[in-house]
């Protein structure tokens, strides 16, 4: 018998970030079904229009800006330092929270301003951006808890000589969430 | 990434070690948690989804012969089935409301649990790794977490036929106002949330699996495993994947507005609706439609999920024992990466009656149509590997004939019915039942069966029982057709589904003792099933012990691991591969091995 233990050379994609990059696809799927059937809405009669809450102005800035904390954090996480790792694996996390704390602020903003999400008195209108923002807000969720998760790895101190493959997987997702949301943005103001 | 990294990371980390030549004996201490219960070997996962999708079968089946009684016996009672249903069948007649919740429990349970968990879930984790020479799973983690989210669903669908208003009964498709508004029906009350509770895990579940065989097939193949190298079965279980990973995101999207409408009072599905003892609800601007299309946007490749692995088995096994080529391996993987594609472009055939414009109807006539040539070409190559093969009438033989038979005799009223013209007349007719059943139904349960007795060897390390089998194959192929050909002379008389009662319908008498016939037919057929299901228990345990590695003479990576293989396949390191799986007959060899080197005097490769 020949000696063949491994078909795949080193340079392959390693085969968790191929799993992580089919699961977008099937992220995607679910936002592209969510987005359609808005659009299939929007076309019938009783579609309220309203703005979106200023405040998902902002949020968008924040989760931009987070992705660039996350990339550089990777960055320093390859060339071995650590402690600037550690500052900006820490920034990042405290950005998708204050993103997540932003987006729940504007959709209280819009109950305030009688633009009711749910309920009997809801339009579909609304209802969708509640659904498929918070369907994305629940994604971003997931993306935290995988930041805080290697975080604390960070922290500790038995886990010192590890690759940054788990920081590569976090970045990738962190920056699919954020396009993510940029495209969800586009969508509301000037697609759907 | 090696294979052996994979067995020895820990699940959840992505340590980057390279491969290493060297072998270590396995000695994992398993307990019996660790082995049958909580096990991440993908063989034993495999068999869980089989014994699961079982027990599904048998219930699934159980209530299509309980919903046969009403239908072939209107006029009579069973005081039996009071004992068994107690305020469901008052009286020993089934009640309308149980005989809605047993036609939809039973569409939901054969449609997703046995046809989809069973089937794709079974032989995607047993033959992945077996066949494309991997020690295990990508993940084997998320990989055991797929099947436990697929026990959670199970749990909960099986408790919600015990709750006080009955489980849902809307129909399969949980097409609202019924399925998003408690007051619409008992079964829309808790057994619907039950319901969708369960169905949500079942997505999930399948997520996790899904994106485990992608990664695994195109990730973790062995040397020389080249993508054409692949058997079959591999080309199939990977289009089923990719189906599923695309496609179910779309139904969890559909399910999560239901969900809001249901709970939240919002109005994405529902409008100017007057319930009777409610009143006018405050819902408006909302469509029914929209569900229907986020519904058969997974439904219709739902269906191709169900029928991918089923034509994977029935290709692999087929030309085996036919001891010759698959005839077109190139056109076979073309065809089914066309069904693929197309099983996304046709969904809303199933909506022709929902008011759509006529125009764009027929853009999906013919993108329904054009299914049609994929699908002959796959029959032509299968009739083409049995011409003057040296056959062996194996039960798994049988089975994959049986299969093709099948697929001919549904796939050709799929036709009819894609037409949209016929369809306006045959929708929600008999017609449609007989067509479903045949070629996706009961087509697939063929292809599993197959399966079944062609890897029950390398499963347990004994043979079924022949004799059963051969009875198993013959009752079960007659009695499919005598239970699914009339079904299309009701459906052209115009025979709606979903009745109750026909005897009440002047249009419908004619047909009573035929509705008996065909009651009785079930009837025996799901008799016969529990024989099989004997034959499988018994042989697991008292079976005729498999002595060689090899014993079908098949040429597939599968059949080079130990009998009985551990965790870890190979003992030793994973064989190379020097050839596609499908060299039988060749330069007057009866078959050589994927793992034999290709020799100087061959004729071509």
């Amino acid at each position: 018998m020949m000696t063949a233990v491994q078909a795949n050379g080193p340079q392959r994609i390693h085969r968790h970030k191929f799993t992580l990059w089919v699961a977008m696809g099937s992220m995607v799927m679910m936002f592209a079904g969510l987005t359609s059937a808005y659009i299939v809405k929007k076309n019938q009669s009783s579609w309220l229009e309203f703005n979106l809450p200023m405040l998902f102005w902002y949020s968008t800035a924040v989760i931009l800006v987070s992705s660039f904390t996350i990339q550089m954090a990777f960055q320093a996480h390859k060339a071995g330092e650590m402690g600037k790792y550690r500052t900006l694996i820490t920034l990042t996390a405290l950005l998708g929270i204050s993103f997540l704390v932003m987006q729940i602020m504007g959709f209280m903003d819009l109950e305030a301003n009688d633009i009711a999400l749910t309920g009997s008195r809801s339009n579909s209108a609304a209802s969708f951006l509640l659904v498929i923002t918070g369907l994305h807000m629940l994604h971003v969720l997931g993306g935290i808890v995988a930041i805080l998760y290697i975080l604390f790895r960070a922290y500790n101190p038995a886990k010192k000589a590890e690759t940054s493959l788990p920081v590569e997987l976090a970045a990738t997702y962190w920056h699919f969430v954020d396009v993510l949301w940029i495209y969800l943005f586009i969508f509301y103001n000037w697609i759907g | 990434m090696s294979n052996e990294a994979v067995l020895h990371a820990p699940a959840a980390a992505g340590s980057l070690d390279h491969g290493h030549g060297e072998h270590h004996e396995h000695h994992h201490h398993e307990t019996f948690i660790s082995k049958y219960v909580f096990s991440m070997d993908h063989k034993m996962i495999a068999k869980q989804f089989l014994i699961t999708g079982m027990v599904w079968a048998v219930l699934g089946g159980l209530m299509s012969v309980l919903f046969r009684l009403q239908l072939g016996y209107p006029d009579s009672t069973f005081p039996w089935l009071e004992d068994l249903l107690g305020k469901w069948a008052a009286g020993g007649k089934i009640s309308p409301e149980a005989y809605y919740a047993l036609v939809t429990t039973h569409g939901t349970v054969l449609v997703f649990f046995v046809l989809t968990a069973g089937l794709s879930g079974t032989f995607s984790n047993f033959l992945i790794p077996l066949q494309i020479g991997a020690r295990d799973m990508a993940s084997p983690f998320m990989n055991m977490l797929s099947y436990w989210f697929f026990f959670a669903a199970s749990i909960v669908m099986l408790s919600s036929m015990f709750v006080e208003t009955g489980p849902f009964s809307g129909g399969w498709t949980a097409y609202p106002p019924l399925s998003a508004l408690g007051d619409a029906s008992p079964g829309s009350k808790t057994g619907m949330d039950l319901w969708i509770i369960a169905m949500a895990l079942f997505v999930v579940s399948q997520l996790l699996a899904g994106l485990n065989y992608i990664s695994t097939i195109l990730n973790m193949r062995t040397k020389g495993m080249t993508m054409t190298r692949m058997p079959l079965t591999m080309w199939a279980l990977f289009f089923t994947a990719v189906l599923g990973v695309l496609s179910f995101p779309v139904l969890f999207s559909g399910f999560i507005l239901l969900i809001f409408d249901r709970n939240f009072g919002t109005s994405f599905y529902l409008s100017d609706i007057f319930i009777n003892g409610v009143g006018a609800l405050p819902n408006e601007g909302g469509s029914a439609i929209l569900y229907q299309h986020l519904f058969w946007f997974l439904g219709h490749p739902e269906v191709y999920i169900i029928l991918l692995p089923a034509m994977g088995i029935a290709s692999e096994v087929m030309s085996v024992n036919a001891r010759k080529p698959i005839f077109g391996y190139m056109a076979m993987v073309a065809s089914m990466f066309a069904i693929a594609i197309l099983a996304f472009l046709v969904w809303a055939h199933h909506m022709f009656v929902t008011g759509l414009n006529p125009f764009l109807g027929s853009v999906f006539v013919l993108l329904t149509l054009l299914i049609a040539v994929p699908s002959a070409i796959k029959v032509f190559n299968w009739l083409t590997t049995l011409w003057r093969g040296n056959i062996r009438f194996t039960p798994g033989m049988l089975f994959a004939i049986g299969f093709v038979s099948l697929f001919i005799s549904g796939g050709l009223t799929g036709i009819w019915l894609g037409n949209s013209a016929l369809d306006i007349h045959l929708h929600d007719t008999y017609f449609v039942i007989a067509h479903f059943h045949i070629v996706m139904g009961v087509a697939s349960m063929f292809g599993m069966f197959a399966g079944i007795y062609h890897w029950f060897p390398k499963m347990y390390g004994r043979f079924m029982n022949n004799t059963l089998a051969y009875i198993h194959f013959w009752v079960t192929l007659a009695g499919a057709y005598m239970i699914f050909w009339p079904m299309h002379y009701q459906g052209l008389a115009g025979m709606p589904r979903r009745y109750y009662d026909y005897s009440v319908w002047e249009s419908f008498k004619q047909f009573a003792e035929l509705n008996q016939f065909i009651s009785l037919v079930a009837m025996i057929v799901f008799a016969i099933q529990i024989l099989f299901l004997f034959n499988f228990f018994y042989s697991i345990f008292k079976g005729r012990k498999v002595t060689t590695e090899n014993p079908w003479g098949s040429n597939s990576l599968e059949w080079t691991t130990p009998i009985n293989p551990g965790h870890g396949n190979w003992v030793g390191e994973i064989p190379e591969v020097h050839r596609w799986p499908y060299d039988y007959g060749k330069d007057g060899k009866d078959h050589i091995t994927q793992t034999t080197p290709i020799g100087a005097d061959e004729s071509h490769h």
